[in-house]
C-alpha cells in the first residue's frame, strides 16, 4: 500500500474508445491489486475493474484543455484511456501505478492475497486435479521402452526440469548426466509425448553444445537410446524448430545444433520458427493495428500482414504438423529442440501433442497438456509474461502463440475440441493476472521453494469448477473425424488462418458477433434436458396416481405450467440491445456519430455489474473472479437493458449531431 | 436451332477427377443438349449427371500422347478436370461445351426445357407479386399508392408493372418524372419503416445535364416524400457514386439533384465500386484462393489488393447509414447512382435487412431478392453471363449480387441467431443467378421475362426451394425472431473472408458438414421433448 501515492481521484473521465468525444465521469480508485473506476451514473454505477498485474504500459499524454489523459494498455488486450482533471493527481497516479504494475517480490502478487473462501482441504485438492504421473500412465508409461527416472532428484541435473522424467530405460544415468552437460542449461532430451498406438514418442531439449565440431559421446548414445526406444523406426528425427541461419550463428558460440554424420541413424530438420524477439515484435505492431481508430480494409490487412504474426502462427503449426505425421503416419520418434527448449519447443511438442491425441483436446486434458509442456518443463513464465519487475527483453507471447494456435484449430474442427473459445481467453487472461499460482516462477523448482501450492489457489480447479461456462455444445467425441489424430488437409491453406478478434479485440464488443451460438446451444441443450427430467417426474407421478386410483386430482395445472415455463425461452433471446455504429467513417459531410454507442460499450472494459456491492474495495472478493470476465458474453441475449428505452434515450443527442451534418 | 449441330462429339471414355481428396469416377463420357453427363462402368447403376452446360465459365483443353484433359472452370466456381480417351474426342468434346455453354438465345435455355416431378409449372409466380407487397404497406401509412402507370413496360423498361409511389403525386406527374430519370427510372418506395414512419426509395440519375435542367414533376415527388412521412421530415440522398463522378456524369445528360431544387433534401455521396473493377476484384480473389503455392508471407497482401473485402465494408456501412438514417434520425432516405440497377439495389436491399425483421425470414429474403433484385430490375442476364474463369473480355458482368450475398453471410456471420436462413441458402442464391435450371434468374427485367414468357414457360426457384426436402439445407437451426434492427460491425476486424462460397472447393467440407449437423441435432432434440412434454400434458389431463 506504501506506493499508493493517490487512492481516490474524482471527477475522472474514461474515455470511449471507439467514439472519443464520448466519456463517462467518475470517480477512480487504486487499491493494493486493482485499479477501479466507478462511475457517477447514480443507478447504474458501473465499475471497471483493472489488476495492476495485467497493466502492461501506462503512457502519459500531452495535456489538454479538458485534462491530462493517462493511456493504461494491459496484457489481456484492454485499453483504458482516462482523463484526470489536474495534472498533479494524474502524475501521482501514474507513479503509483507504474510501481504497482512492476512488483520486484513474488509476495506482492494477488495471488498471495486473493482468497475464495475455500478451506485449506478444498485447496489442496484444487492442486491435486491435474496429476501428471496420472498423465504418463495414461499414455501407456512406464512400459518395456521407457522408465521414471530419478537422476533429476532434487534438481541436481537440470534445474529447470521437473524432478518426475521418463527416459528410455537403455540410458543409463550415466548416459543421461553426460547427455546433460552436452546440452544449454543441461536440458538433456526426455519425453514429452508417447504415442501408444506405434510406439513413437516426441522428446524435447536443449540444443546440442557442440560448436563446430564437438561431440558427447553420451549424448549420441541418448539419441541412440531414443530410437531404440521405439522398435518401429530404424530412426528418429531430430527436429531444430529454428531458422538454420540463427542455428549456426549459434555454432560460434559453442552451441548449435546435431551433426547428422556423428548420431546414428538421424534424420535432422529446421523448421524456421522466429525467436521471442522477432515475436515480441510481431505482436506488437499487430497490436498496434487493432488500435487503429477505423481504419479502412488496407489499412488493416497490410497492417496485419506486416506485423507477420499469421506467418508466425503458421509455422508454428506448420511444426506441429509435421512432427504430429512423422509420429502417426511414418511411425518414427522425433526429438525437438530449440535453443534452451523452453518456448519453440513447449509450442511445437504441446500442438504436435494436441494433433495427435483427442485427450489433449477435452477439458481436462488440455489442462494437462500446458501443465506438462509448459509448466512443469520449466517454460519461464515469470520472464515471458513480465510478473515479476524484469528485463523486458525476455518478454514474448509464447504461450499466447499456442493458445492462438489452438483457436486457428477449433475453427477448422468446430467439433473436435470440448472446450469453447471462452475456456482459451481466461486461460490466456489469468497467464498474466496472477490471481492464481499454477505460473507462477520460471520452474517447479522455484515454485516448491516459494511453497506455491500451500499458499496460492489452482487455477485448474477453477476452472473445472465452472467447467459448464468452457464446453463446446458442438463436440462430438463420439465422431470418427475427432478420434485418433486431427486430420489437416494435405496443401497448407493459407486462407485457414484467420485474424482472432474475440482475442485481441476482446474488449471491443461491438466488433464481436453480437450473439453467441455457444451460449445458445448450450441453454438450447440445458433446456431440453430439464424437460426430459420434468417429464420423467410427471410420468412417475402420474403412474402413482393412477395406481392410487384418484380420478379427481387436479394437478393438471400445475402440470400444465411447468412445460411453458420454457417454452418462453426462445422468444427471451432476442434482445440483441444493439446500436449503430460510425458508419460514416472520415467522410466530413456526414458526420453520424452515435452517441448510444458508449451506453452499451462501456461493456468493453470489465464490468462489474453482478458485483451487488459499490464498495470498491472488494479486492479481495470470490465473486470477483466471474466478473472480472466478460460477462456479456456469458448470457445468451447479451443485453442488459430494453432497446426500446435505449433507443428513446439516445434519440435527441443523435439527432443532433446528425443535423450538424 | 438444332442442339445437335452443336455437338461434335456425343460420347467418348472419360476419367473424372472432381477435386482434391476426392476419388476419381470412370465412365462413358456425354454431351447433350444442356448437360454433360458422365454414366459409370455398368449399366446397372443410374447416370450420374454431371453439371449443367450454363454453368461452364471457362474450358481449358490439353491433349498429350492419345488422350486429352480438359479442365472445366464452373460459375460456381469448383473446377473440374476430365481425361478423355483420344485426341479427335477430347477436341470435339471441348469444343462442343464451349458452343453449347455460351449460348445467347433464352428461349431455347435449359428452364424451358426442365420439367421436375412434384413441381407445377407457374406456382410460385404468384408468390411474390408487387401487390403483395403494397398491401403491407398500406396496412401501415395511407400516404403511398400502387401505380399502374408502368403496365405496358413504356414509362421504364426495367421497371415492373405496379410500382409503390407517393398518393398525392398522380401518373402522369410520373410521367415527367420518368423522362427525368435515366432510364425512366423514377423515385419509387421500397421500403416503408413503420416505427419511424420514414421510407426507403430507389431511382436513378435526374437527366440534369450541363445546363442543370430541374423538374417540378420530380421536385414535386420528393416533398411529397417528405409531407407524407411527417410534417418537417429530412430527407437524405444517397449517391452511390464519388461526388466528382456525379459531376462529371452532367457532360454525358446525366447529374445529380440540385440543393435549391429540392428543399428538405441533403445530399451523402458513398462510392461503391460497380462493373467492370468489382468484376476485376472478384476474378483477382477467386485467382488468389485458388492459389496453394503461395506463402502466408503474401496471403493478406493479396486478399487487401483484391479490394473484395473493402467493397463488402463499403456497401454495409452505406447500408447501415441509410438504416441509420432511417432508424435512429427519422430522416427518409432515397438511394441512387447512375442507373440505379447494381449498387443501388445494393444499399436498399441491406438496409432493409438491417431494420426490417421480416426479411430476415425465409420467405421475407426470398421476398426481397425478388422484390429488390429481380423486379427492380437488376440485368442479371447481363451481370451473370460470366463469372470469375471466364477470359473472354467482360463487357457487363459485375458480381453485384455475389456482394449482396456476402454482406448477407457477413450480417449471419455477426448475428447468427437473427437470420432464419443459413448459408445454404445464400450459396444457392450464387449457383442459381449465374447458371440454374429455374427461370427465376432469367432476362434483364419483367419486360424481357413477359416477352420471353419466363412465368409461364418455365418453373420458379422459389417453389424448387421452398419443397421439404431442400429445407434442411436452407434453414438456419438457431433460428429467434429478433424484432430489432440489427447493426453489424463494419470494422475490418469483423468482417471476414466468406470461406464457405470462396473456398467452398478447395477446402475439405466435413468439418464444417459435422458440426452442421450437430447443431441440427441439439434443436430438433429439444423440440422433440418439447413435443412429448406438450402432448404429455395433454394426454394426462384427467377426465371430468
Amino acid at each position: 500500500m506504501e506506493h499508493i501515492r493517490t487512492p481516490k481521484v474524482e471527477n475522472v473521465r474514461l474515455v470511449d474508445r471507439v467514439s472519443s468525444k464520448k466519456a463517462v465521469l467518475g470517480t477512480l480508485y487504486l487499491t493494493a491489486t486493482h485499479v477501479i473506476f466507478v462511475e457517477n451514473v447514480p443507478d447504474a454505477r458501473k465499475e471497471t475493474w483493472i489488476l495492476h498485474s495485467q497493466i502492461s504500459t501506462i503512457e502519459k499524454q500531452a495535456t489538454t484543455a479538458t485534462g491530462c489523459p493517462l493511456l493504461i494498455r494491459c496484457k489481456n488486450f484492454q485499453i483504458i484511456q482516462l482523463i484526470i482533471p489536474q495534472e498533479r493527481d494524474c502524475h501521482d497516479v501514474y507513479i503509483s501505478l507504474t510501481r504497482l504494475a512492476r512488483p520486484v517480490k513474488y509476495e506482492e502478487l494477488y495471488c498471495f492475497s486473493f482468497n475464495p473462501k475455500l478451506d485449506k482441504e478444498e485447496r489442496e485438492q484444487g492442486w491435486m486435479l491435474i496429476d501428471l504421473s496420472e498423465e504418463y500412465k495414461r499414455m501407456g508409461l512406464p512400459n518395456n521402452y521407457w522408465q521414471l527416472s530419478d537422476v533429476n532428484r532434487d534438481y541436481k541435473v537440470c534445474d529447470s526440469y521437473p524432478t518426475e522424467l521418463y527416459v528410455p530405460k537403455s540410458a543409463t544415468a550415466h548416459i543421461i548426466v553426460g547427455s546433460s552437460k552436452f546440452r544449454s542449461r543441461r536440458r538433456f532430451p526426455a519425453l514429452s509425448y508417447y504415442y501408444k498406438d506405434n510406439h513413437a514418442s516426441i522428446c524435447r531439449s536443449s540444443q546440442p553444445l557442440s560448436g563446430f565440431s564437438a561431440r558427447c559421446l553420451e549424448d549420441e548414445q541418448m539419441l541412440q537410446a531414443i530410437r531404440k526406444a521405439n522398435p518401429g523406426s530404424d530412426f528418429i528425427y531430430v527436429v531444430d524448430t529454428r531458422p538454420k541461419l540463427n542455428a549456426m550463428a549459434n555454432r560460434a558460440a559453442g552451441k548449435g545444433y546435431e551433426n547428422e554424420d556423428n548420431y546414428s541413424n538421424i534424420k535432422f530438420q529446421f523448421i524456421g520458427i522466429e525467436n521471442i524477439h522477432v515475436m515480441r515484435n510481431s505482436l506488437q505492431k499487430m497490436l498496434e493495428v487493432c488500435e487503429l481508430k477505423s481504419p479502412s480494409m488496407s489499412d488493416f490487412l497490410w497492417g496485419l500482414e506486416n506485423s507477420g504474426w499469421l506467418r508466425h502462427i503458421k509455422a508454428i503449426m506448420d511444426a506441429g504438423i509435421f512432427i504430429a505425421k512423422a509420429v502417426s503416419e511414418e511411425g518414427a520418434s522425433v526429438l525437438v529442440h530449440c535453443s534452451d527448449g523452453w518456448d519453440r519447443t513447449a509450442q511445437v511438442c504441446s500442438v504436435a501433442s494436441l494433433l495427435l491425441d483427442p485427450h489433449y483436446r477435452t477439458l481436462k486434458g488440455f489442462m494437462v497438456l500446458i501443465e506438462k509442456d509448459w509448466i512443469s518443463f520449466g517454460h519461464k513464465f515469470n520472464h515471458r509474461y513480465g510478473n515479476l519487475d524484469g528485463d523486458p527483453k525476455e518478454i514474448s507471447p509464447v504461450i499466447d502463440q499456442f493458445i492462438e494456435c489452438v483457436w486457428q484449430l477449433m475453427e477448422q474442427f468446430p467439433c473436435a475440441f470440448e472446450f469453447n473459445e471462452r475456456f482459451l481467453i481466461h486461460i490466456q487472461h489469468h497467464i498474466y493476472s496472477c490471481q492464481f499460482g499454477n505460473f507462477l516462477c520460471n520452474s517447479q523448482k522455484e515454485r516448491r521453494e516459494l511453497k506455491i501450492q500451500e499458499r496460492t489457489y489452482s487455477l485448474w480447479a477453477h476452472l473445472w469448477k465452472n467447467r459448464a461456462d468452457y464446453l463446446n455444445p458442438l463436440f462430438r467425441a463420439d465422431h470418427s473425424q475427432n478420434q485418433g489424430c486431427l486430420h489437416l488437409p494435405v496443401a497448407p491453406c493459407n486462407s485457414m488462418y484467420k485474424f482472432w478478434s474475440g482475442m485481441y479485440n476482446r474488449f471491443e464488443k461491438g466488433m464481436q458477433p453480437r450473439q453467441s451460438v455457444t451460449d445458445y446451444l448450450m441453454a438450447v441443450k440445458e433446456e431440453s434436458q430439464q424437460l426430459e427430467e420434468e417429464l420423467e417426474a410427471l410420468e412417475e407421478r402420474l403412474e402413482k396416481i393412477q395406481k392410487v386410483q384418484l380420478n379427481h386430482i387436479t394437478v393438471k395445472s400445475n402440470k400444465q405450467s411447468e412445460p411453458s415455463k420454457h417454452s418462453g425461452f426462445s422468444t427471451s433471446d432476442n434482445s440483441t440491445a444493439n446500436t449503430p455504429q460510425d458508419y460514416s467513417g472520415n467522410m466530413k459531410s456526414f458526420p453520424s456519430r452515435s452517441p448510444s454507442q458508449g451506453d452499451e460499450d462501456s461493456a468493453l472494459i470489465l464490468t462489474q455489474d453482478n458485483l451487488k456491492s459499490s464498495d470498491p474495495d472488494l479486492s479481495v472478493n470470490s465473486d470477483q473472479e466471474s466478473g472480472v470476465e466478460d460477462l456479456s458474453c456469458r448470457s445468451p441475449s447479451g443485453g442488459e437493458r430494453a432497446p426500446s428505452e435505449d433507443s428513446g434515450k439516445d434519440r435527441d443527442s443523435d439527432e443532433a449531431v446528425f443535423l450538424t451534418a | 436451332m438444332e442442339f445437335s449441330e452443336l455437338i461434335r462429339t456425343g460420347r467418348a471414355q472419360a476419367e473424372l477427377l472432381p477435386g482434391p481428396e476426392e476419388a476419381p469416377l470412370r465412365g462413358t463420357l456425354c454431351v447433350t443438349g444442356h448437360h454433360l453427363l458422365l454414366s459409370p462402368g455398368p449399366p446397372s447403376t443410374p447416370d450420374l449427371w454431371l453439371l449443367l452446360l450454363r454453368s461452364v465459365d471457362s474450358i481449358e483443353k490439353r491433349v498429350a500422347g492419345d488422350s486429352g484433359t480438359i479442365t472445366l472452370r464452373c460459375k460456381d466456381l469448383r473446377v473440374l478436370q476430365l481425361d478423355i480417351e483420344g485426341v479427335e474426342a477430347t477436341l470435339d468434346i471441348a469444343r462442343s461445351i464451349e458452343a453449347l455453354s455460351s449460348l445467347e438465345s433464352v428461349i431455347t435455355s435449359f428452364p424451358f426445357f426442365y420439367r421436375p416431378k412434384g413441381l407445377r409449372l407457374g406456382d410460385a409466380w404468384h408468390f411474390h407479386p408487387p401487390e403483395r407487397y403494397y398491401k403491407r404497406v398500406a396496412r401501415e401509412t395511407n400516404a403511398w399508392r400502387l401505380s399502374e402507370v408502368n403496365q405496358d413496360f413504356s414509362l421504364c423498361s426495367s421497371y415492373p408493372r405496379a410500382v409503390i409511389v407517393p398518393r398525392a403525386v398522380d401518373d402522369d406527374a410520373l410521367a415527367q418524372c420518368a423522362r427525368f430519370r435515366q432510364g425512366g427510372r423514377f423515385p419509387v418506395l421500397c421500403y416503408h419503416h413503420a416505427p419511424s414512419g420514414t421510407v426507403l426509395l430507389r431511382s436513378s440519375q435526374p437527366l440534369t445535364g450541363p445546363q442543370k435542367r430541374r423538374c417540378a414533376e420530380d421536385e414535386d415527388l420528393l416533398r411529397a416524400v417528405l409531407t407524407g412521412a411527417r410534417p418537417g421530415a429530412q430527407g437524405f440522398i444517397v449517391d452511390t457514386r464519388s461526388s466528382q463522378a456525379a459531376k462529371q456524369a452532367r457532360m454525358t445528360g446525366g447529374g445529380t439533384e440540385a440543393k435549391a431544387a429540392y428543399p428538405g433534401w441533403k445530399r451523402l455521396h458513398r462510392p461503391l465500386e460497380r462493373g467492370r473493377a468489382l468484376q476485376e476484384s472478384f476474378v483477382r480473389l477467386v485467382e488468389a484462393c485458388g492459389d496453394t503455392e503461395q506463402s502466408m508471407d503474401r496471403w493478406l497482401s493479396r486478399l487487401e489488393g483484391c479490394r473484395w473485402l473493402a467493397h463488402v465494408k463499403e456497401a454495409l456501412s452505406t447500408a447501415c447509414l441509410a438504416a441509420q438514417g432511417m432508424e435512429r434520425e427519422g430522416a427518409c432516405i432515397l438511394v441512387h447512382g447512375a442507373e440505379g440497377t447494381d449498387s443501388t439495389l445494393l444499399v436498399t436491399s441491406l438496409t432493409q435487412l438491417i431494420l426490417d425483421p421480416l426479411s430476415r425470414t425465409i420467405t421475407g429474403f426470398q421476398e426481397l431478392v425478388e422484390r429488390e433484385w429481380i423486379q427492380a430490375g437488376h440485368p442479371f442476364q447481363l451481370r451473370c453471363a460470366h463469372s470469375a474463369f471466364s477470359h473472354t473480355r467482360p463487357k457487363h458482368e459485375a458480381p453485384t449480387f455475389l456482394l449482396f450475398l456476402d454482406c448477407v453471410w457477413q450480417l449471419g456471420r455477426q448475428f447468427p441467431l437473427s437470420l432464419e436462413f443459413g448459408e445454404g441458402l445464400l450459396l444457392a442464391l450464387f449457383e442459381h443467378a449465374y447458371a440454374s435450371p429455374f427461370g427465376t434468374f432469367l432476362c434483364n427485367s419483367e419486360k424481357e421475362r413477359c416477352l420471353c414468357e419466363v412465368r409461364t414457360r418455365t418453373h420458379s426457384l422459389w417453389s424448387g426451394l421452398n419443397q421439404p426436402k431442400e429445407q434442411r439445407k436452407l434453414r438456419n437451426p438457431l433460428y429467434v425472431p429478433n424484432p430489432l434492427a440489427i447493426w453489424p460491425s463494419v470494422e475490418p476486424q469483423s468482417l471476414r473472408l466468406w470461406q464457405g462460397l470462396f473456398l467452398r472447393w478447395t477446402r475439405p467440407p466435413e468439418p464444417s458438414e459435422v458440426a452442421w449437423e450437430k447443431v441440427w441435432q441439439i434443436v430438433t432434440e429439444r423440440e422433440k421433448t418439447g413435443d412429448s412434454a406438450h402432448s404429455f400434458c395433454l394426454s394426462s389431463q384427467p377426465k371430468q
